[in-house]
């Protein structure tokens, strides 16, 4: 009865009140517009087993591979990790990581053999990883003072209260201010190559190109501008209370110096889980027709500073090399895989529905 | 609510500044002087300075007072403080999480959005103000001696203002002077109470007697009158004349604000009441709130997410509690100390942090809901207004939704409480058949007649239904749309006088005015009595003539005389011309004010006038003579322009007609039906009314009293001196039932004691009769009184009138004295007939689940007929009559004793019901008896009872009685309730009930005023209910659970960081993502949906009304759908958190680099999941989906470019756009929004498949074409088939009469039954198969009423909404079954009904088996009345196809 009305009243929508004076009122009557009338076009799927049938199988279908060519591509990818912790007796750390102080004036070096199986070819990344580390404790993040480290001046000598309590330093601010910083770090690593010969070859390590280019060139910016006289420009400030040197000495290169130091840069950008890993060095290729690091025995030295221990902290070197899609991690291709199976699995399960009830969903059993 | 309270706190300063400066002035009253006496004095002096000025103000805020009100106001909500609180806690250092300023940015987003809301408001308030304050008004000015122009809200108390015909009332004005020879002024007051007829006003009766016009210099009175109150229908005061003379004002007197003067040249009045202190603006409610209960169960839910957000802050704070103590004393390098440099306990932190958390976690309690359904409700109501289904084109009304914020109510509607006259049925009466005298006229023409209307009716149905738009009845009404072309200029004048509210209203009344119809006024008369009227005025005419008694008349002629006479003056019905509607015709008489003083009475009532009948036969020839004289000169009046050419057939129709303008619609219908028989009303002055006889021509009546209508005495009287035989005469037209009681007990006269006695008894037998036949019955009576009765009552009248003190009650008390002994004319039957549509609609209606109650103040017979026809009672249905005997409980004393044991015989008398329970069941009860059931002790039973019935119709209720019986079904069975009605009667039922809906109808607009929502008609509903009711409901319930899901999901994904962070409260998603995630990027979509969303097509939602059992059993929100929701909501956060967190485990990613993806790939998520919850696709729907996801990249990557050291202390710089370059983002957008939503999709589509629910099926069928479609609902109908059926004449008889309609009314004859009765209740049945076992009621009690409670499960599946949850789905069919069945009668609806109006009933035998009862202490009678299936039809060929379809029933 409405179906049958329903083309009628969209042909006689423009009639108004008819009959003499109907002019002359003003009709309230609604405007018949689709849109008014809630007649717009429209798209109704209905989720049942019959339609929603070829999603699964596309998404299982589609998903599968990618999942195998993650995998896979996951799994070319070359990493070493060694664990430098030194919580063992037996570890030739054991030594360096009782000292508990962050500023023993004596450094502790040890050195840890170690060997690659396989030649890593193309550039290789050096990282240094920490565990149960939580640089993303709310309060530690927040222990900062961006202006500061973007070069303010104004901000240099007057740390933002976020850095509190480690904004001053006797009188004097800190620079830079804030935990992050105070808690940098501080470990130096160094690769030997030890040659089938016995000789052991240093590893050259690129430390630059290791943070982002936005933030080496626009988050972070050495006060006093270009004036390469980072004394004068850090002068009246104290360095943070952890670290031996204050910040305009952590490199030679002015270029990597202050607050523009690409370690420091890393290490300002907080790790968002409690066991992360942060770029360290750059291994470069050198030659297109040598390995970066051939196979063979090498020694990692560590100056051994950062202390881990009063948070059962573990302290890692990794050294990867990485793909388009980042670093070893065959999760995502697992994931591709399981969610294509699955999808495609319940494909199946809806086929059997359907065959089995799908003809029964008709509309006739409203009414029956 | 709040403009009330503002008003009244107006009203309360300026009290109490009146009473602070006037102290001596006493406290009651109010004193008005004019103000011209004082306009040299300025200011101090007038001792008017203090009432309020007419200038309005109906706006909350000004300029200055707008924002801290607002913010006051506001502050009132308590999510508000609530939101208020997070923010501030931000701004305590130790504890924030977020920039204190952002985190003010959501609740200020709130609270100006609400503010900009209201402002807007207050700005069309002030604007709609402006404009009245500044129409213009006449006001009296002492300076320049005549009436200068000034704005309305310059006029003061004490101002005279003169008013023009057509001119909108400024304020409240006692009428001093009227241009009216009469003293009158007429006023229309559709404005104020919706009555469209004319109310005649009278001049103050100190000015009466002025013959120049009224000087304002001259006045020196003093008015002194009640307070400002808001009782339109009361005014009394005194105003005291320098001669010390005092008069008594009465509400004929005050002209209302609002109301617009019609018929009247000019008035002169004094202003009374001012501004606000007008009763008018003392009337005027703001709108009215209500929370649905979709709302409330939201509030619960709410509630839960409250204690979700602390648990889940408690869990944290524990968490950091022990995270922190397992370092112990080992501070490591990452857990900052204090800003002080102190070492925080782990205590101390814990609760901290609980703050902290929070503030996080805020975004669970979903801030933006509220605002969002607001946002949602609006435009549901925006579309719900413009819907062209719900526009009536006759009154071009469409609905009204008066109260915005419960449209999902509709959709959520258990029992419909409706009034019959005015809901149900057009309110149009049509005179249908009379019994003069104990004779009986049937009026077969009559019925003829009607019965041509009803197929045109129904044609022109079907040519509206095709034809959509054209104006129905036009075709046969030509008088309406020359109606609608009188009534356009009045309307214009609304237009550009009124206010805009004001000129709305008065446009949507100015079509439907107080004029009947055509088929209310042609009334063919039965030629019987046609001869009968005819000779006996000829017999009249004679002895007039020579001079002979008129006592000497036959008793049956003059009873036929004086029921017409009757019928013509017992009324308040206004005459005018339809060529100038609204202006009564006007004839020039002596005028004679009603008897108003004991003086008065000796003077005119002289004995020579009293005795002489020749006298007074030629004194009103002399005034017909006059009256004859004073046509000439009253043509030039500028009123009378047309003549009141009555001579019937002599006339032109076009010229002739008289238009007569009644309060109630009968009373037209009986005037209308004495002209049929050329007794006409010819024109109606307070004090005498002119009635044209045959043979008699025009006679004036002289009209001492009229004693109007109230629901109490159910009756009105006219007292007028009879100007034949010059006796005082009672004419008393009321409900049978009383009239019936005051009938005067036969006098000494044997014969006439006989004929009086079988007057009234065929006169009862009749009446019932035309009760059965659905017919609303009057009686007519009259009483003769003598001069020394008459005297001695007027006095009593008098003293009662001049009281000013209980003045109603003792008016009450006067009339009831004078209503006694009366003598039987006779009775009268006035149908009225069902609007359009109504069966089809109640049949879809009860399809859909709905209980339909109908609540009447009819009498039992009409109501249950009027039932019948309107297919609400079945007639395969037993009906189980309770008429509990009053007489005996009557006393009052014992009340709670007598009723008690009336509860066994209704327990049992529903025991006895239970063998057949086959059939459905419907209840009637009357008034009385509903009296004993809303008792406390016995309204669980009458619940039980009524529960179980398909369908409960109370008959004789008073108002308060049906708001009790909506007050109790709400309460005690915990359903949503809707009533709706059309009258002054309904207004408590609708303000008790969840939904009350008014009809825009003819009788007023009270229930409209006191409505959620008002219809024009009564079919609209099925409309509102089924369609739109359904989708508000399903949209909002579906938003709800959505919003819940969407906050719970996005907060769940940082509280399972707090596992990686140490429990710190630390975030990966930033601030502003978390900010503005509910506010803006995800807010969109779900506005459209909840706005758009149509789970099924209208079409189908009308055809398969079943559809609506989904809102009343709350399928689309469960409580436990909340918690389904939640879980799932947890499952996605966990995939949404889990997949980077393992995607990236280990990696050098940092903080934000990780949380973006993860806000990211949430709001993918969450706006899929919406995909998959939306059913209808528009364009509205893509656009809001791909500008929610092109914001949040914009105003990501924007943000993220921004400032690199502005957002401490979060920093994203560049962080969006390097995400954008990394081919793992892109991954994880791919697997993890898949991988969350697996489930849900997988088992909507099963459900769709395996258990689709009916609402689903109802989209899988509005896929199909629509020919198939079509095919299949047919077909699903055709299978329980449409028989054709029969309504049969339901009576509730207790013995059959030899006549075979005749029956018992126990009321009308108190003395028949009840000394049977008296010792016993008494149970009968009428049944036909005798089966059953009298079952002693008392041990078995209990027994009986457990058996009963498992009957609705069987026969009841309709209206169970307890066991709703399994029943929609498996108890699909039998539903479907009883539904179809109802269906059935919804084809032959238009057969049946027209057979029913045309055809007597005749009734079948019906066995009956009384089963007497043990007297159990009491004396109640209750009647078990179960009506016999196997009646005879009137129409014999339908017969036997109803019997095939009754067995196919069964056998189904």
């Amino acid at each position: 009865m409405m179906a049958s009305s329903y083309n009628a009243k969209d042909e006689d929508g423009n009639i108004t009140v008819s009959g003499p004076g109907g002019g002359a009122l003003r009709s309230k009557k609604p405007e018949n517009t689709a849109f008014k009338q809630q007649r717009l076009p429209a798209w109704q799927p209905i989720l049942t087993a019959g339609t929603v049938l070829p999603a699964f199988f596309g998404i299982g279908l589609f998903f599968i591979p990618i999942g195998i060519g993650l995998y896979v591509t996951s799994n070319n990818i070359k990493e070493l990790e060694i664990d430098y912790t030194g919580s063992d007796m037996s570890s030739p750390c054991f030594n360096c990581s009782q000292s508990f102080s962050w500023n023993s004036t004596k450094p502790c070096t040890c050195t840890i053999p170690f060997h690659l199986d396989q030649p890593y070819d193309s550039n290789v990344f050096m990282y240094y990883g920490l565990s149960n580390f939580y640089q993303n404790h709310r309060r530690y993040v927040k222990s900062r003072d961006d202006s500061q480290l973007n070069g303010d001046s104004g901000s240099l000598m007057k740390p933002s209260k976020e850095c509190e309590p480690y904004a001053y330093f006797e009188k004097k601010p800190i620079a830079p201010c804030g935990a992050i910083a105070n808690s940098m770090f501080n470990d130096t690593l160094e690769l030997f190559y030890n040659n089938p010969n016995g000789t052991k070859v240093k590893i050259p390590l690129t430390s630059t190109g290791i943070a982002w280019w936005t933030d080496k060139h626009v988050k972070f910016r050495n006060p006093g501008g270009s004036n390469p006289n980072f004394t004068a420009v850090f002068q009246g400030t104290a360095k943070p209370v952890n670290w031996r040197r204050p910040v305009y000495e952590l490199d030679s290169d002015p270029e990597n110096n202050g607050f523009i130091n690409e370690d420091f840069i890393v290490w300002m950008r907080t790790a968002a889980l409690p066991t992360f890993r942060k770029l360290y060095r750059i291994i470069q290729k050198k030659d297109d027709l040598l390995p970066t690091l051939p196979r063979g025995s090498y020694t990692l030295e560590v100056v051994y500073n950062y202390p881990v221990r009063s948070f059962e902290g573990r302290k890692r070197m990794i050294l990867s090399t990485i793909s388009w899609m980042g670093g070893k991690n065959p999760f995502l291709g697992i994931a591709y895989i399981t969610v294509g199976s699955v999808c495609f699995f319940l494909g199946v399960i809806l086929l059997i529905i359907h065959h089995k009830y799908g003809n029964r969903s008709n509309s006739a059993d409203i009414s029956s | 609510m709040a403009r009330e309270s503002e008003d009244a706190g107006i009203a309360k300063a300026s009290k109490v500044k009146r009473q602070r400066k006037k102290k001596t002035k006493e406290n009651k009253t109010r004193i008005v002087h004019a103000n011209i006496l004082y306009d040299h004095a300025k200011g101090e002096e007038n001792p008017n300075r203090h009432y309020a000025n007419n200038k309005i103000k109906t706006t909350k805020y000004t300029v200055l007072s707008f924002l801290p009100k607002n913010l006051f106001e506001q502050f009132h909500r308590f999510a508000n403080v609530y939101f208020v609180f997070i923010a501030l806690l931000n701004f305590v250092p130790v504890v924030n999480a977020f920039q204190p300023e952002l985190a003010l940015a959501p609740v200020v987003f709130i609270l100006s959005v609400t503010a900009i809301k209201d402002l807007w408001e207050d700005y069309r308030r002030h604007r709609s103000d402006k404009e009245i304050n500044h129409m213009d008004c006449l006001v009296y000015s002492r300076a320049d001696k005549r009436y200068v122009e000034k704005y309305w809200k310059e006029v003061r108390v004490g101002d005279f203002i003169r008013l023009r015909c057509n001119e909108i009332l400024p304020t409240d004005v006692l009428l001093l002077s009227s241009s009216d020879p009469d003293r009158l002024c007429h006023i229309e007051t559709a404005t104020l109470d919706g009555e469209t007829n004319l109310k005649q006003r009278q001049v103050v009766r100190s000015f009466f007697e002025l013959d120049c016009d009224f000087d304002p210099l001259k006045y020196n009175s003093i008015i002194e009158c009640e307070k400002p109150n808001n009782d339109l229908n009361r005014f009394r005061g005194y105003i005291i004349h320098r001669s010390g003379r005092r008069d008594a004002l009465y509400k004929e007197n005050l002209l209302l604000r609002g109301c617009t003067i019609r018929n009247t040249e000019e008035a002169v009045g004094i202003v009374i009441y001012a501004g606000h202190e007008t009763k008018a603006m003392l009337n005027n409610n703001g709108p009215r709130y209500k929370r649905s209960k979709l709302e409330r169960q939201m509030n619960v839910d709410v509630f839960w997410c409250v204690i979700i957000l602390l648990v889940m802050c408690l869990f944290a704070a524990v968490g950091h509690g022990l995270w922190m103590f397992q370092y112990g004393d080992k501070r490591p390098v990452f857990d900052v100390l204090s800003p002080e440099g102190t070492d925080l306990s782990p205590i101390m932190s814990a609760i901290y942090l609980l703050l902290t958390m929070i503030i996080v976690f805020q975004v669970l309690i979903p801030i933006s809901l509220f605002v969002s359904i607001e946002i949602v409700k609006i435009c549901q109501v925006y579309f719900i207004h413009q819907d062209m289904d719900l526009y009536d084109e006759e009154t071009d009304s469409h609905l009204q939704c008066r109260a915005l914020n419960i449209t999902e109510d509709l959709g959520q509607m258990q029992y419909i409480f409706s009034d019959k006259t005015g809901t149900l049925t057009e309110n149009k009466m049509v005179f249908r058949r009379c019994t003069v005298a104990g004779v009986e006229y049937s009026h077969d023409a009559n019925a003829r007649r009607l019965a041509m209307y009803q197929e045109m009716d129904s044609e022109e149905e079907e040519c509206t239904s095709h034809g959509g738009t054209l104006p129905r009845r036009d075709s046969v009404s030509s008088h309406q749309s020359a109606r609608v072309v009188l009534r356009s200029h009045s309307t214009k004048s609304h237009r550009r006088t009124g206010s805009r509210a004001e000129a709305k209203r008065a446009s949507i009344l100015s079509k439907h005015t107080a004029f009947s119809s055509p088929m209310e006024k042609d009334i063919t008369p039965d030629p019987q009595l046609l001869n009968k009227v005819n000779e006996c005025s000829n017999q009249m005419d004679f002895m007039r003539f020579h001079s002979q008694s008129m006592s000497q008349l036959p008793s049956d002629l003059s009873d036929i005389i004086d029921f017409f006479i009757a019928l013509t003056i017992c009324n308040t019905v206004v005459v005018s011309s339809p060529n100038q509607p609204r202006q009564k015709v006007w004839a020039k008489v002596p005028s004679q004010s009603p008897v108003k003083t004991i003086e008065d009475f000796i003077k005119r009532f002289t004995p020579s006038r009293l005795t002489s009948g020749s006298n007074s036969s030629s004194s009103s020839n002399s005034t017909l003579t006059k009256l004859d004289e004073e046509h000439p000169g009253s043509l030039d009046h500028a009123f009378s322009t047309v003549l009141p050419c009555y001579d019937g057939k002599a006339c032109t129709p076009e010229e002739g007609e008289l238009r007569y303008e009644a309060e109630s619609p009968d009373e037209a219908a009986l005037v209308y039906a004495a002209r049929a028989y050329k007794c006409s009303l010819v024109g109606r002055l307070p004090d005498q009314v002119t009635v044209e006889l045959p043979h008699l021509g025009k006679l004036n009546f002289e009209l001492l009293h009229t004693l109007g209508f109230d629901s109490t005495r159910k009756r009105m009287s006219v007292v007028v001196r009879h100007p034949l035989t010059d006796q005082i005469t009672v004419y008393t037209k009321g409900a049978d039932s009383v009239i019936m009681d005051l009938i005067k007990p036969p006098d000494t006269d044997t014969a006439g004691r006989k004929r009086q006695k079988k007057i009234v008894f065929r006169t009862q037998s009749y009446l019932n009769l035309y009760a059965a036949d659905g017919l609303r019955t009057l009686c007519i009576a009259k009483k003769i009184l003598s001069k020394e009765e008459y005297a001695c009552w007027l006095q009593h009248h008098l003293e009662a009138e001049t009281s000013i003190q209980g003045r109603e009650q003792l008016l009450f008390e006067s009339a009831l004295r004078l209503e006694t002994n009366l003598h039987l004319l006779g009775a009268t039957g006035i149908e009225d007939r069902l609007q359009d549509g109504v069966p089809e609609t109640i049949a879809s209606l009860r399809k859909a689940g709905l209980q339909i109650w109908v609540l009447t103040g009819d009498k039992q017979e009409t109501a249950v007929n009027i039932a019948y026809a309107c297919k609400l009672l079945d007639p395969e249905e037993e009906i189980l009559t309770l008429n509990a005997d009053s007489q005996v409980s009557s006393s009052n004393q014992n009340f709670t004793d007598s009723i008690n044991p009336s509860s066994s015989p209704l327990s049992s008398s529903s025991f006895h019901t239970t063998p057949f329970t086959v059939h459905r069941l419907g209840l009637v009860i009357d008034g009385r008896t509903l009296a004993y059931a809303l008792d406390k002790s016995l309204e669980d039973k009458f619940l039980a009872i009524a529960r179980s019935c398909r369908s409960v119709l109370c008959c004789r209720s008073t108002p308060l009685q049906k708001s009790m019986v909506v007050k109790l079904v709400r309460n005690k069975l915990k359903v949503m309730t809707l009533a709706i009605g059309d009258g002054a009667n309904d207004v408590s039922m609708i303000q008790v009930a969840d939904v009350g809906v008014g009809i825009s109808g003819q009788e007023g607009m009270q229930a409209v005023m006191a409505s959620d929502f008002a219809l024009p008609r009564f079919r609209y509903l099925q409309k509102l209910l089924l369609v739109h009711g359904h989708w508000c409901y399903s949209r909002l319930a579906n938003m709800i659970l959505y919003f819940f899901y969407k906050n719970a999901m996005f907060v769940a994904l940082i509280f399972w960081y707090q596992f990686y962070c140490g429990f710190s409260g630390s975030a990966m998603i930033d601030q502003w993502y978390l900010i503005f995630f509910n506010l803006m990027f995800s807010a969109f979509p779900q506005l459209i949906t909840g706005t758009l969303d149509k789970d099924v097509s209208a079409e189908t939602l009308q055809q398969l009304p079943q559809l609506y059992v989904n809102g009343q059993n709350s399928e689309e929100y469960k409580p436990y759908m909340f918690w389904m929701n939640m879980i799932d909501a947890i499952y996605q956060s966990l995939i949404c958190f889990f997949v980077p967190y393992f995607a990236y485990a280990g990696s050098d990613v940092d903080l934000f680099t990780w949380g973006t993806p993860i806000t990211t790939l949430a709001l993918f998520t969450i706006l899929l999941h919406l995909g998959i919850e939306t059913k209808t696709w528009t364009r509205m729907n893509w656009l809001s989906i791909i500008f929610s996801i092109a914001l949040f990249f914009t105003v990501a990557l924007c943000y993220n470019a921004s400032c690199p050291t502005c957002y401490s202390p979060s920093n994203l710089y560049w962080t969006m756009q390097r995400l954008l370059q990394d081919p793992l983002f892109y991954l994880l957008s791919g697997v993890t929004p898949v991988a969350a939503l697996l489930p849900r999709y997988f088992y909507r589509a099963c459900q769709g498949t395996l258990f689709p629910s009916p609402v689903q099926v109802g989209r899988q069928l509005d896929k199909l074409p629509a020919e198939t479609r079509r095919n299949i609902l047919s077909l699903s109908r055709v299978k329980v088939g449409s028989p054709v059926h029969l309504k049969p004449p339901f009576l509730s008889l207790t013995k059959p009469s030899p006549k075979g309609y005749a029956k018992k009314d126990q009321r009308s004859f108190p003395t028949s039954k009840i000394s049977q009765a008296k010792q016993m209740p008494v149970l009968q049945t009428d049944e036909e198969k005798g089966q059953r076992s009298p079952v002693g009621p008392i041990d078995s009690e209990k027994g009986l009423l457990d058996l009963y409670t498992l009957v609705p499960t069987k026969v009841d599946t309709l209206a169970s909404t307890k066991e709703a949850p399994t029943f929609a789905r498996e108890q699909q069919n039998p539903v479907t079954k009883d539904s179809e069945c109802l269906d059935k009668t919804l084809e032959s609806s238009a057969l049946s009904l027209s057979s029913w109006i045309t055809s007597t009933p005749l009734l079948t035998q019906a066995d009956s088996v009384q089963l007497a009862l043990p007297p159990h202490g009491g004396s109640q009678c209750v009647k078990y009345t179960r009506n016999s299936e196997e009646r005879l039809s009137s129409d014999h060929t339908v017969h036997p196809v109803h019997r095939t379809e009754q067995s196919l029933h069964t056998t189904l």
